[in-house]
């Protein structure tokens, strides 16, 4: 018995090393289109600072990221989103 | 060529409800004349708006549907533009999914008003 402290465990640990997949999902939930006056919505593709997050972390596909663009920039028009703020949520 | 569109305007809410509603059926006005036909009208009432215009904090927001010839849209906007009570307007084209979506949107507003009352 060399080492006492070491813990051991008869069946090994399944600890998650995978990465999670990221999805777009709006190809997942079947939506067709981004409507510009859901300001709930369209938040959870903006930052604090109420800029569009990029792809690379929302999983949305070049289809749809360019119509939430488009929505957002709409929504931002009509004074339903800001163009510049502080801590949005 | 027949196409769906939608404008929201935003008006000035300094303005009486007499004179909201005066400015609202002087465009829809507007556009039955013109040929158009009115698929929708919805009033959201006084919103804050997300950030000040014209050094006003919230505004009163109007939404029409309607559906006409593609030339329509620019008379609309002539109006909307020379009108001092109108802040704020934005036309858009419904493409397919829009027009569905605005139909599925407006039964739901419908059957949530009928709740209510």
């Amino acid at each position: 018995m060399a080492s006492n402290s070491e813990i051991r465990f008869l069946t090994p640990l399944s600890i998650d090393t995978g990465k999670k997949k990221k999805y777009c999902r709006f190809k997942k939930s079947g939506i067709k289109f981004i409507d510009y006056k859901d300001a709930d919505f369209l938040t959870k593709f903006l930052n604090e600072q109420g800029k569009i997050l990029p792809r690379r972390i929302t999983g949305t596909s070049l289809k749809f990221q360019r119509k939430v663009s488009q929505a957002v920039k709409r929504a931002r028009h009509i004074a339903v989103l800001p163009y510049v703020t502080d801590l949005m949520k | 060529m027949l196409r769906n569109y939608e404008t929201v305007f935003i008006l000035n809410p300094v303005l009486s409800d007499e004179q909201t509603k005066e400015a609202v059926s002087k465009f829809t006005a507007h556009l039955k004349e013109k040929g158009a036909e009115i698929v929708a009208e919805e009033s959201w009432g006084l919103k804050k708006l997300a950030y000040p215009i014209q050094k006003k904090k919230s505004g009163f927001y109007f939404l029409v549907e309607f559906k006409g010839d593609a030339n329509l849209t620019a008379g609309l906007e002539v109006i909307l533009r020379r009108d001092e009570r109108v802040m704020r307007f934005l036309t858009v084209a419904l493409d397919k999914h829009a027009l569905a979506y605005a139909g599925s949107r407006r039964e739901k507003l419908n059957a949530k008003s009928k709740e209510t009352k």
